[in-house]
């Protein structure tokens, strides 16, 4: 049942506000943040909503990240709805509490502005924190707008607390060009949210009168058991992800799909990129098209667990795939996103070139011309039937 | 330990308190404690129980029937770690490789 247009709040939201009040509605039990640098301003807001007593969450300012997830790994062990938000080193300082959220099955929402990572310091957009923390066993969505990231994390709740599934999420926007950019935002009445996120029901929680335990010790008789039930989780997420949103497109009429695909059927070559270069992309894509390339693009926004059979189905009979992704694997044969695009690829008859492009590290611009660059280069390698491994963008060399 | 992934509780949550006495850790052992009544004082006169105050795993049973005094060790629990041998003060508890 979809909600009237009258009944729907229009306003120019950053894409950090737009995620607080997705909090907001989500009616938390509990938030618990590291409230300064590089703390994003999700936190901020949430703590105001709290301070005016617009939500009945319990707010934890603690005194690390490290202590922000450990506290939200806590309240989510006695049931409770629980979100954080993060960035850059401040999500690195999480990380042993990454793993032991998702190993020890806490949904919690983690929303992330995501940012690159010292040193040199820096503040500006890359994809280096997420990355850093792709193995921790967090599911991860990656989004383009501020719409989307309101969306998504309130979807994040409902993915993250189903029986199948049980795993943290972790919701990202770029860095200052999702969380600090105002952009047309359309919300849901709160009813309607709270009535679509719903109410957590947790399946074994601390409770004194049940005693249990929970984290203790599983050496080589049983740990690897557990890591197989981790993994099993992990294959149910797409399922249980299309299942909400197609419950979330009923409500608003929006959705957006594991990865989203963009004039793709009759492609030659497709831009594959996550965040917000998806829309650079888009558009570089049209101007191309005008002078008769055929280019698409694919917009991931599921990048765990990664849609390998369903993005090698999309890609199809493409004869290139260009991937711009914002991380270095230092050391690695290429990077992140190409890694698993060149894995989910091996097995196709088609086999298509690969082009790995390096862009946007420290927060670098990626303007359109750098697509361009990239879709040059890409054909060139498809002329000559190889192209490098992978290769920086961008960057004065 | 036999059980597959799908028979036991998820994430490791123990859902049975007390079920760590399944864990039988006396496999850990690598030297046994040896004890001989002639000299030890619990047997003698039903003093001293230095080696039961000290056992971390409580695996030093002292009994006493009749005024009878008896000793043993709960071997399904003893690590040899050798403190009971360590803290006896008559050296009645001797270590013995397994």
């Amino acid at each position: 049942m979809s909600v009237s247009k009258d009944k729907i709040k229009i306003e120019g939201l950053t894409g950090d506000a737009a995620i607080a009040h997705a909090l907001r509605q989500a009616d938390l039990d509990v938030l618990s943040a590291y409230p300064i640098t590089p703390q994003t301003i999700i936190v901020e807001d949430y703590q105001k909503f709290a301070a005016d007593g617009e939500v009945n969450a319990a707010v934890i300012p603690v005194e690390s990240e490290h202590s922000a997830m450990s506290a939200c790994v806590g309240a989510s062990a006695v049931g409770a709805r629980v979100a954080t938000a993060s960035a850059s080193a401040g999500l690195a300082l999480m990380w042993e509490i990454l793993y032991c959220a998702a190993s020890m099955r806490m949904p919690i929402v983690f929303t992330v502005a995501n940012r690159a990572l010292s040193a040199p310091i820096n503040i500006h957009n890359d994809h280096s924190d997420g990355m850093g923390m792709r193995d921790s066993g967090f599911i991860q969505l990656y989004c383009q707008s501020s719409q989307e990231a309101y969306d998504t994390t309130l979807m994040a709740f409902k993915l993250a607390e189903h029986h199948d599934v049980l795993l943290p999420v972790m919701v990202g926007i770029d860095g200052f060009i999702v969380s600090h950019n105002v952009e047309r935002v359309e919300m849901l009445p709160d009813d309607a949210a709270k009535k679509f996120v719903g109410v957590r029901t947790p399946v074994q929680p601390l409770d004194p009168k049940n005693p249990i335990t929970m984290g203790p010790l599983a050496l080589t008789d049983y740990y690897f058991e557990f890591k197989e039930q981790q993994d099993r989780a992990m294959q149910q997420v797409i399922k249980v992800y299309k299942e909400v949103e197609a419950e979330f497109e009923k409500l608003t009429g929006r959705k957006y799909g594991i990865f989203e695909t963009y004039k793709t059927n009759d492609a030659d070559i497709i831009f594959l990129a996550m965040s917000s270069m998806g829309g650079t992309a888009k558009v570089v894509a049209d101007v191309l098209r005008e002078k008769g390339e055929k280019v698409g693009v694919i917009r991931l926004k599921m990048f765990r667990p990664f849609p390998t059979k369903e993005l090698a189905k999309a890609i199809g009979n493409a004869k290139a795939v260009a991937v711009f992704e914002k991380a270095m694997s230092f050391g690695a044969a290429t990077n992140p996103l190409a890694l698993e695009v060149k894995t989910a690829l091996y097995g196709t008859k088609s086999r298509p070139i690969i082009a790995n492009f390096v862009v946007g590290l420290g927060g670098r611009d990626v303007p359109p011309m750098t697509f361009v660059e990239g879709f040059e280069k890409t054909k060139e390698y498809l002329k000559k039937g190889e192209a490098p491994l992978y290769e920086t963008l961008g960057v004065r060399k | 330990m036999s059980e597959k992934y799908n028979e036991i509780p998820m994430a490791g949550n123990i859902i049975e308190p007390g079920n760590s006495l399944k864990y039988k850790t006396g496999g850990w052992r690598a030297e046994r404690p040896i004890h001989t009544d002639e000299t030890c004082l619990w047997i003698k006169n039903g003093t001293c129980g230095r080696c039961w105050i000290y056992c971390p795993d409580n695996a030093v049973v002292l009994t006493e029937k009749n005024g009878k005094y008896a000793y043993a060790y709960n071997y399904d629990y003893c690590k040899g770690c050798g403190i009971c041998a360590n803290e006896c003060p008559t050296d009645s508890i001797k270590m013995e490789k397994e």
